[in-house]
């Protein structure tokens, strides 16, 4: 989350500035390598070998091709739909949100009350979140049962967007900041309208890092999994829910390579998304210099 | 909220931890003499004396994934430290089988390790060589079909694949009578079918009564299709609480876990479809590693005990249909007013061979997602 902050300053040249580093420095950054090292790559490095083996541990590649049939192919399909949905849909309204945020006064207890809550919000998942909905809208909920609040992927993907927003808040908050008010008196000094403004100047300084935040909403809504399974369990719908499945079917499918090479599937998806989710970044880091 | 392998990594590193602070014990020897490790009968280590006598000398039992309100466990654990003065350790009272003999696996050689396990029929078969054989003295009174030949696992108890529903429906007598629009989002399985056994056969009992075969479940999932497609068929399976809250009105699952006195709603009723009365069953199997082989040992005789205070007829106290019940109507040695609470059946029940079961997780790996989705 702190990532848009920190590109700001560090974007510019990372490179450089590395090379420069003296040993001592690079002694300070063991800890956190190893603490990567050994609860990131290297689990990621096991899930990947055993990925392409069977469950008497001999390599079969051949299982890749079930990424691709038609009932696994209906899981990614159903995560897509999901992620979309949800990101887009919390991009729009987070940006609007953060928009009237950065709006108002800087230090006004306005900013801090919504910054607050956003940091709370983007963090509330899970069974409790699945709970709060369904004592709300659920079939016995307080307020009303709208007919499609169980449909795949809108009732869930409305649940979704509660912490979608608040994330998109806290993510997209620092551009708009970073857009300077000299800007808009310039180009109000030549003339241009409040439409032309946005078409012009704010849009498309905001363009990279509004695409790139919605990316990252995606893939915070690719890895959830408590939340759906709380919601609506008798049926997967995405994949991290198959993954279950897959390691825990007491009908005698559990099969971890399965799961594996599902999660593998799902590593492939995320570093698509967080590469174009970098490469926007590096275009958004220019103007906010 | 976020990566499911975080979670993964922090449960190992639990059991590495917890596997760490368990001090190991080797398997002990009584004094007669007798290893009750290697005994396959009681009367084999010597008579009942001797087994309690070893039992007590170990004073503590290891058992896994008992919840105190199923089956009538909370007082079958109380009623046997009550009679023998033997401590009851009991993990992961909400585990599943796959985590029985998970737990078995990583933690045999420490003194937490379990020693006997209630486990699906499918995880006992996939599973034999972690037990060691050992047959009760009621043996004979297991129908053949359900037990291992040389002992290493029985079946313990088990019900019928039943429907549970509130009252406020009326009188609910046939399967179709679900699609019709008042139970819109009311029906639901105890599970995904892919994954959980109760589900499983739930769609496999609409499928017996679709006119379906066990070797075949394809109409089970055509009825599910329907309900789905009617709107009526819940995705949120069914646990206590959501029979309670009233977000799951009608429940497919085993008998004994869908009586009101289960399920805690007095307004519940249960019916078991004609002609499709579907068996499930659970089986005893004893850690061949076990910490406790003597109070393992008396744990079975305790459970399989016809007595008035025995196992077998604690277990129908709680809803659960024993092994044994067939033999014990005979011999008079049933507790005939808890059978009479059991839902009334007819037809003659089916169980799922291995062969059969198998088909039918296939079968829904494939449709399932598709029929329902």
């Amino acid at each position: 989350m702190t990532v848009a902050a920190t590109t700001t300053e560090a974007g510019a040249r990372p490179s450089r500035a590395g090379r420069r580093l003296r040993a001592p420095a690079w002694l300070g950054t063991l800890p956190f390598l190893g603490y990567v090292g050994v609860f990131l790559l290297w689990p990621t490095g096991i899930l990947v070998v055993d990925a392409f083996k069977n469950p008497s541990g001999s390599w079969n590649f051949g299982g890749v091709s079930t990424l691709f049939g038609p009932v696994v192919r209906g899981y990614f399909i159903g995560s897509f739909k999901l992620c979309l949905i949800s990101a887009v849909a919390g991009a729009v309204f987070g940006a609007l949100v953060a928009y009237a945020v950065a709006s108002g006064k800087p230090d006004g207890a306005v900013r801090r009350f919504a910054l607050a809550g956003s940091g709370v919000l983007a963090q509330f998942g899970g069974v409790t979140l699945a709970f709060a909905f369904q004592a709300l809208i659920g079939p016995v909920g307080l307020l009303f049962h709208p007919s499609w609040y169980y449909s795949f992927p809108w009732g869930i993907a409305l649940i979704y967007i509660y912490f979608q927003v608040p994330l998109m808040v806290l993510v997209f908050l620092p551009a708009i900041d970073g857009l300077k008010l000299q800007w808009r008196e310039a180009s109000e000094s030549l003339g241009s309208s409040t439409w032309q403004y946005w078409r012009y100047v704010g849009g498309p300084l905001l363009a990279p890092a509004f695409f790139g935040a919605a990316l990252l909403l995606f893939a915070n809504a690719l890895s959830a999994f408590a939340t759906i399974e709380a919601w609506e369990n008798q049926i997967a719908y995405t994949v991290p829910q198959e993954i279950s499945t897959s390691l825990s079917s007491e009908v005698g499918l559990a099969n971890v390579n399965a799961a594996d090479l599902l999660a593998f599937g799902m590593i492939v998806m995320v570093a698509v998304v967080m590469t174009g989710y970098a490469l926007l970044q590096r275009r958004a880091a220019r103007w906010l210099r | 909220m976020r990566s499911p392998y975080r979670f993964t990594l922090l449960g190992v590193a639990a059991l590495a931890l917890a596997a760490a602070g368990c001090s190991t014990s080797s398997p002990s020897t009584s004094s007669g003499g007798t290893n009750w490790a290697t005994v396959t009968s009681v009367s084999a280590g010597g008579g009942m004396s001797k087994l309690v006598a070893a039992a007590k000398k170990e004073g503590t039992l290891n058992v896994i994934a008992l919840p105190p309100t199923w089956a009538n466990y909370g007082t079958i654990i109380k009623d046997f430290t009550a009679k023998y003065g033997i401590k009851v350790s009991s993990a992961l009272p909400d585990g599943t089988s796959q985590q029985e003999v998970d737990t078995i696996k990583q933690k045999n050689g420490t003194a937490a390790a379990p020693d006997v396990v209630d486990v699906g029929v499918a995880v006992a078969l996939a599973n034999t060589s972690l037990f060691t054989p050992y047959k009760v003295s009621t043996w004979s009174a297991i129908p053949v079909a359900q037990k291992n030949s040389s002992g290493l696992w029985y079946n313990d108890y088990g019900g019928y694949m039943a429907v549970g529903y509130s009252s406020k429906f009326g009188t609910i007598t046939s399967l179709s009578q679900l699609l019709s629009p008042k139970f819109k989002n009311a029906v639901a399985l105890n599970g995904n079918p892919t994954a959980a056994n109760a589900a499983l056969n739930g769609v496999m009992m609409a499928n017996l009564v679709e006119g379906g075969t066990a070797s075949d479940i394809s109409k089970g999932v055509s009825f599910f299709h329907e309900l789905k497609a009617k709107g009526n068929f819940s995705p949120v399976s069914a646990t206590g609480a959501t029979i309670k809250s009233g977000s799951t009105p009608v429940v497919f699952n085993w008998d004994y876990l869908n009586l009101p006195s289960y399920v805690g709603v007095s307004n519940w009723k249960v019916f078991i479809p004609k002609n499709a009365v579907l068996g499930g069953y659970y089986a005893q199997a004893i850690n061949k590693s076990a910490p406790h082989p003597a109070a393992a040992r008396l744990w079975e005789e305790f459970l399989y005990s016809q007595a008035t205070d025995g196992g077998q007829n604690l277990w129908l106290q709680g809803g659960a249909r024993p092994v044994e019940q067939v033999a014990m109507s005979s011999n008079g040695s049933i507790d005939k007013s808890a059978a009479a609470k059991l839902p009334a059946v007819s037809g003659s029940p089916v169980f799922l061979s291995q062969g059969q079961a198998t088909s039918a997780a296939n079968y829904l790996a494939t449709n399932w997602a598709k029929a329902v989705g």
